[in-house]
């Protein structure tokens, strides 16, 4: 098995986890890490797997740059709406999660 | 010859408008976006014009090419949607202006809806489905944003649950993407087709990518985030989110769908979609029936309506060509035509629940006499939902009902007429407490002349659609594998 397949074999752990954890818990800071994790999974797939037997390639390392920044960002607004609506509500869940 | 000018554009302008927006004061937001409004006509048309004397061109943004730069291209099925696109934004952003609520909270109504607009023209443009993936997540964020923006529990509640839909589709979706890349080393629609011989992993990548986007159009059973979203926004937002948001994650699956092509795309699939379908059109009417809210009637109204779409997949997998082009034909203009009856509709709702000043349908009694021309316009857009003639959706179902008879699937048949007949008795369910004598009420507030006609404006395009529909329905042929130019 080379090192890619390896990265992406890793990455689809990481997704499974992340599917699991997101899943499972109710706690929404929680539910947004989980979505974190599955996020980095699925770029080391992306990463993993193009280059798996083909040698390095620009263009998958770029869509993950890009992909890094757009979960950056809905990370960001997901932490603003969850901040506002704990002051809001006092809760962690939502509503019909208890 | 020179290059297709107007497709930056399409992106620059409603660009330009979010950052202007976000940068002048508050009280200046809505004249800035009323003074834009004029040149996202004129770039939509300066397309047009360029489709009609040129033809279908790829242009590359900034002179970068295919595989790091970015590649936009517009067919004809891109400008019809763009032009959709540019006509409910003005009808919306006209009804905004008028509305009181859009002071206050709607605060950043004016640069969130211009970041909506311009995630929306990313997707119709998009050459490949990396950019689509970004395009999809942009929309998402602008859309939750929306939501959010009055700032009450509810509407927190409701953008969370909308986001947390959202991102878990878009990453469904980055995990076919990436399945995709291994397989084929492109990342071009244009490609996909190539990728029919080599084994499972398109399969498996489609599967993935179908799971996100059904989830992002709430397709029935996963619909839940869609009514309190949708019902509970500001009622330009839920005019803006169901008539075009809902659409651009289905626009993306049935570019993809068509792409593939029938090895990859199985008829299983295909059946399982359109069952779904049905699924959506009959839970959808029955809950939109039973709601006793006036803007969440409307909402489970287009998680029905949503179904019908979603008829195209086994009408259109595998079938002869000319009951594939009638799917075609059925689904695109059943999309159009919802898109400016539902916009119609939420704004039309919007104007009687600020009139009577509840949120609830039974406390509409009286409403008839007192603003017939909102309830006017609700009736013209419930009668393109129920499909009756001459709306645009009647002609959408006549088509869709003849593609089923050609393509020999008679068992589809039911679901249109079964659909009708559930929106007739959700939207007449409003109009019978609307006509209602109730107890004397002397406060009704009236919304001015801008929000009634705008709502009026979208409601008479979907029912003016079913007439003209030839004309574009032959344009958005151009360039689809349906075509006749190819």
């Amino acid at each position: 098995m080379s090192i890619a397949l390896f990265h992406a074999w890793v990455g689809i752990v990481l997704c499974g986890l992340g599917l699991f954890g997101f899943i499972v818990h109710r706690h929404l800071l929680r539910r947004l890490l989980a979505f974190n994790i599955m996020g980095s999974g699925s770029f080391l797939i992306l990463v993993g797997l193009a280059q798996d037997g083909r040698g390095a390639d620009p263009v998958p390392q770029a869509l993950v740059l890009t992909g890094i920044v757009v979960a950056v960002a809905s990370t960001a607004l997901a932490l603003v709406i969850l901040r506002r609506w704990y002051r809001v509500s006092g809760a962690s869940t939502l509503p019909e999660d208890v | 010859m020179t290059a297709p000018f107007a497709l930056p554009w399409l992106l620059v302008v409603p660009l330009a408008g979010a950052l202007a927006t976000l940068l002048v004061a508050q009280r200046w937001r809505a004249r800035v976006s009323l003074a834009l409004l004029p040149l996202l006509w004129l770039a939509a048309f300066a397309l047009l014009g360029d489709l009609a004397a040129n033809g279908i061109r790829p242009y590359a943004l900034g002179g970068w090419g295919a595989p790091l730069g970015i590649a936009l291209v517009a067919d004809g099925l891109a400008l019809a949607m763009i032009l959709l696109t540019t006509f409910v934004f003005s009808a919306c952003a006209v009804y905004a202006v008028g509305h009181p609520g859009g002071q206050g909270p709607g605060a950043f109504l004016w640069p969130v809806s211009w970041f909506l607009v311009a995630a929306l023209h990313s997707i119709w443009l998009a050459a490949d489905i990396f950019n689509l993936y970004v395009g999809l997540e942009l929309l998402g964020l602008a859309a939750v944003g929306l939501v959010a923006l009055t700032g009450s529990a509810e509407a927190l509640a409701a953008a969370l649950r909308y986001l947390l839909a959202t991102l878990l589709g878009s990453l469904a979706y980055l995990l076919g993407v990436a399945l995709l890349y291994a397989a084929g080393g492109s990342l071009a629609l244009a490609d996909l087709a190539a990728l029919a011989a080599s084994g499972a992993m398109p399969r498996v990548a489609l599967a993935f990518m179908t799971v996100g986007l059904i989830l992002k159009s709430a397709l029935f059973p996963l619909h839940a985030w869609l009514p309190p979203a949708h019902g509970g926004a500001l009622s330009a937002v839920s005019a803006l989110l169901s008539a075009l948001v809902v659409k651009a994650s289905l626009y993306v699956l049935i570019r993809l769908w068509l792409a593939l092509g029938p090895p990859v795309t199985p008829l299983a699939a295909a059946n399982v979609l359109g069952a779904l379908g049905t699924g959506a059109v009959l839970w959808g009417g029955w809950m939109a029936w039973r709601q006793t809210k006036l803007k969440y009637l409307v909402a489970y109204s287009t998680v029905a309506q949503v179904g019908f779409l979603f008829l195209f997949f086994p009408l259109a997998t595998g079938t002869a060509a000319a009951a594939a082009r009638l799917a075609w034909d059925g689904t695109l203009l059943m999309l159009v035509s919802h898109a400016l009856a539902k916009a119609g509709m939420f704004l039309a709702a919007g104007n009687l629940v600020l009139a009577v000043g509840s949120p609830r349908i039974a406390d509409l009694s009286g409403i008839s006499r007192f603003r017939p021309l909102s309830l006017f316009s609700f009736g013209l857009a419930g009668m393109t939902l129920m499909g009756l003639p001459p709306s645009g959706g009647f002609t959408a179902k006549w088509l869709l009902l003849q593609s089923a008879l050609a393509s020999g699937q008679w068992w589809w048949l039911p679901v249109p007429i079964l659909g009708g007949l559930l929106s007739a008795a959700y939207v007449f369910k409003v109009l019978r407490h609307a006509f209602v004598e109730g107890p004397k009420r002397d406060h009704f507030h009236s919304p001015s002349a801008a929000l009634e006609l705008s709502a009026l404006a979208l409601a008479a395009a979907s029912v003016a659609i079913g007439m003209a529909a030839r004309v574009p329905l032959e344009w958005m042929r151009l360039g689809s594998p349906f075509g006749v130019t190819g």
